[in-house]
């Protein structure tokens, strides 16, 4: 009995978005990455096109972080030297990119100064070939001061940067305008606000609305993740129906999120109905992305080496053509 | 559903008899339409009338269960393809595979354990399979026997061998299990065994199409408490037939796609296992197999299944009332929030974070967030006073100090005036309370 398949007929696609620059476009990375591009919902090989596999960033701080000391044994040798930490995160645990969270710059923690954050996303920019995205440290009025100096020592690179809010998106996306880095708009959880912050983005420069990564704000598993999966299951299929301001790539820090939970850090002892706490910690922070890329996320930023890995293949099996 | 009253109409006697405790057939009609009455009120109505009005309504999705008593496992009856626009109903039933060919028993006895406390939450492995690797049907039956001797919970006995399957399924039939499965090879008698005993049966296919092709029969020989397979087992072939079930059960009303589906995960890493089970979750499983056994892997999965399968449309909140962050002592700081799920978590991540013993006063706004429940009156002087008095706040705490959200500092005074406590304003989002934290309550509430 020949069954009929359901192919969804979309109007339209999502935008896709260069990330980095080689030395003929006036950067330094050894290639670029596009993201973007998709013409069905995610991983339905068999009624549209996903050009790109999504890609996956670890994250580099310009301090020593306060994360859980599992990580110790992976970066505990890197986390005074941005560069070093980079290169590892590429060259031994195989990130396609490369995230710098330039949380030092806080000025509750080492208020660093706009030249030394410059100065850390050179380094790494010296340290690895693959495109760096970067983001401040998320106190809008420290983080207005860095972006520029960011912008114009990295200028060339084609840095993805943020982010940009609702209540506060010039200075970062003007310091990408002058520099032609791409923009992450953040909004919280909301395809509204999602929409009309690519909106404003577009109408301070048109051309800044092909470089835009949106960031719909990804929740941790167990902590609200089924808003953010829905709203990006909107946000994607209003896209491919043909709405433009909702066509950008998406992108969501999910080693971040999962992390801060109870369930990714505490203890064996302390709670011993719940596991061993690593692995635990590494499904808590891979099933988040398990769960983004599923909704349609094209840049997924970790944490840990063993959930990238384990991410990474997920995407493999995932981009394997289902067509009928 | 899906018909109208008028359409119903048409099968009905119109005599008006009264029979159905309705005054007229069409009133009868328009009740079946809205869900209010059921078919077999009517005493009149003729089999032909009867088997068009079923089908005709029958959900898309048909409901099948498994398994007994408590441990009934009801699996289908969907209705979206997306989550947003509704809801999931019945979350997938995650089953852990034992093979007749490892320590059975051993396995077994830890199975009841994969249990999980979490947010107020209970979480539940609810199913386990047994599988026939051996191809010895005494081992198999006896390993069936083990399980089911260890645990109540719901069965799936997987052997496409039928003389191998009649032992072990006639040891526990009274269980209600899943039998796996019916192949184009032997379907005639697994229909037979499986009908026999009333129990489900999984139909495994070789691709979409053969599937089809084999429901058809198996219905056709009588047995509709069905299961599909569509035989895939890498994971982006099964992500697209699982897409396809749903698509053209609920769209199309594709009869021999009507049925709950089940995925067997393929991966021998545990957290790969884990991952590609989440995807089989997360698009249209209603039941995963998957080996992997230890705590610390199926609390994420189940966690996301829990997730997965909230309403949309209701505001999820936590129960109202005092929580205790780290281990309060009686000058611990006292946060005021609403028992908005989210808001809730955010604000105890934040306050978790500042390493400040505390409590968070959970105010019982109806599972809305501060400024819309601000705005409804449910987050109110009135409402955070009878909060503080239900939870005996007063013989917690040695001091009468609250902090309340920045967004609602217009409530100090009649709070303050209301309750008797002092209200100290907080900041406007929870992302500020770290930092307010340190600076007010280093040294405890002064």
């Amino acid at each position: 009995m020949a069954v009929e398949i359901l192919k969804e007929k979309y109007r339209s696609k999502v935008g896709q978005v260069v990330l980095g620059a080689t030395k003929d476009d006036g950067g330094t990375r050894s290639h670029t990455i596009t993201v973007g591009g998709e013409s069905a919902l995610p991983y339905l090989h068999f009624e549209g096109e996903i050009p790109n596999r999504p890609v996956v960033a670890l994250e580099v701080w310009d301090m020593v972080p306060d994360w859980n000391p599992c990580f110790e044994n992976y970066y505990g040798d890197v986390y005074n030297d941005p560069g070093a930490w980079a290169k590892k995160c590429v060259d031994e645990y195989g990130a396609d990119l490369i995230q710098v969270r330039l949380k030092g710059a806080d000025p509750d923690l080492n208020d660093h100064s706009p030249e030394a954050c410059a100065e850390t996303v050179k380094k790494v920019l010296e340290a690895v070939s693959v495109p760096v995205m970067v983001i401040g440290c998320g106190k809008s009025e420290k983080d207005n001061t860095i972006y520029s100096p960011i912008a114009e020592a990295a200028e060339g690179e084609n840095l993805v940067m943020g982010v940009a809010e609702l209540e506060n998106y010039k200075a970062v996306t003007s310091a990408c305008m002058a520099n032609n880095h791409v923009v992450i708009a953040q909004s919280p959880i909301d395809i509204n606000i999602c929409k009309q912050l690519n909106i404003l983005i577009a109408e301070m420069s048109p051309a800044m609305s092909s470089r835009i990564i949106i960031d719909p704000t990804v929740a941790a598993l167990g902590y609200g993740i089924e808003y953010s999966y829905s709203i990006m299951e909107r946000a994607r299929n209003g896209a491919l129906q043909g709405d433009k301001m909702l066509a950008m790539p998406m992108y969501g820090n999910a080693g971040f999120e999962s992390w801060r939970q109870k369930e990714a850090n505490i203890s064996d002892e302390e709670q011993p109905g719940w596991g061993e706490q690593e692995e635990r910690g590494i499904l808590w922070e891979a099933t988040t992305a398990m769960a983004y890329l599923q909704s349609g996320i094209d840049i997924l930023v970790m944490r840990h080496p063993e959930a990238l890995k384990v991410i990474k293949n997920n995407i493999d099996d995932l981009m394997k053509d289902n067509s009928y | 559903m899906g018909l109208t009253g008028l359409e119903i109409y048409k099968h009905l006697p119109k005599t008006n008899c009264k029979d159905c405790g309705s005054p007229t057939c069409l009133a009868f009609a328009m009740a079946l339409a809205s869900g209010k009455a059921s078919l077999e009120a009517c005493p009149h109505v003729t089999d032909e009338a009867k088997e068009a009005l079923d089908s005709a309504s029958a959900p898309p999705i048909k409901l099948v269960k498994v398994g007994t008593g408590d441990h009934v496992v009801e699996l289908g009856e969907e209705t979206e393809i997306f989550r947003h626009d509704k809801r999931f109903f019945h979350p997938t039933g995650v089953a852990v595979l034992i093979s007749d060919t490892e320590d059975v028993a051993a396995k077994a006895e830890n199975f009841d354990g994969l249990e999980f406390e979490r947010v107020g939450m209970h979480y539940i492995t609810d199913m386990v399979a047994v599988q026939c690797d051996s191809g010895d049907g005494g081992k198999f039956k006896e390993a069936v026997e083990t399980v089911a001797s260890k645990t109540e919970k719901a069965l799936i006995l997987m052997a496409e061998d039928p003389a191998v399957m009649e032992g072990a399924l006639e040891a526990v039939a009274e269980r209600k299990p899943l039998v796996y499965a019916a192949t184009a090879d032997n379907f005639e008698k697994m229909v037979e065994l499986a009908k026999g005993k009333e129990c489900p049966l999984v139909v495994k296919g070789k691709d979409l199409n053969d599937l089809a092709e084999l429901v058809e029969k198996v219905v056709g020989l009588g047995h509709k408490e069905l299961v599909l397979d569509s035989g895939a087992r890498e994971t982006s072939q099964v992500l697209a037939d699982l897409t396809q079930f749903r698509r053209l059960a609920v769209r199309k009303k594709f009869r021999p796609f009507g049925y709950p589906a089940i995925a067997i995960t393929s991966k021998e890493d545990p957290k790969e296992e884990i991952v590609q089970a989440g995807v089989y979750v997360s698009k249209y499983a209603d039941v995963v197999v998957l080996k992997a056994c230890e705590k610390q892997q199926l609390l994420p999965l189940l966690s996301w299944r829990q997730n997965l399968y909230t309403d949309p449309q209701k505001p999820i909140a936590v129960e109202a009332g005092l929580y205790d962050v780290g281990e309060p002592g009686d000058n611990a700081p006292v946060y005021v929030t609403t028992n908005f799920s989210l808001t809730y978590f955010i604000v105890e991540g934040e306050v978790e974070s500042s390493r400040i013993p505390s409590r968070i006063l959970s105010v019982d706004t109806g599972g809305i967030s501060v400024l819309t429940a601000y705005a409804d009156n449910k987050f109110s002087a009135e409402t955070i006073t009878e909060a503080i008095k239900k939870c005996g706040l007063e013989d917690k705490v040695n001091h009468k100090k609250l902090v309340l959200p920045g967004h609602v500092a217009v409530l100090k005074g009649t709070l303050e005036e209301e309750s008797g406590w002092e209200v100290m304003v907080g900041p406007r989002e929870a992302s500020g309370i770290t930092k307010y934290a340190k600076d007010n309550f280093s040294g405890g509430v002064s």
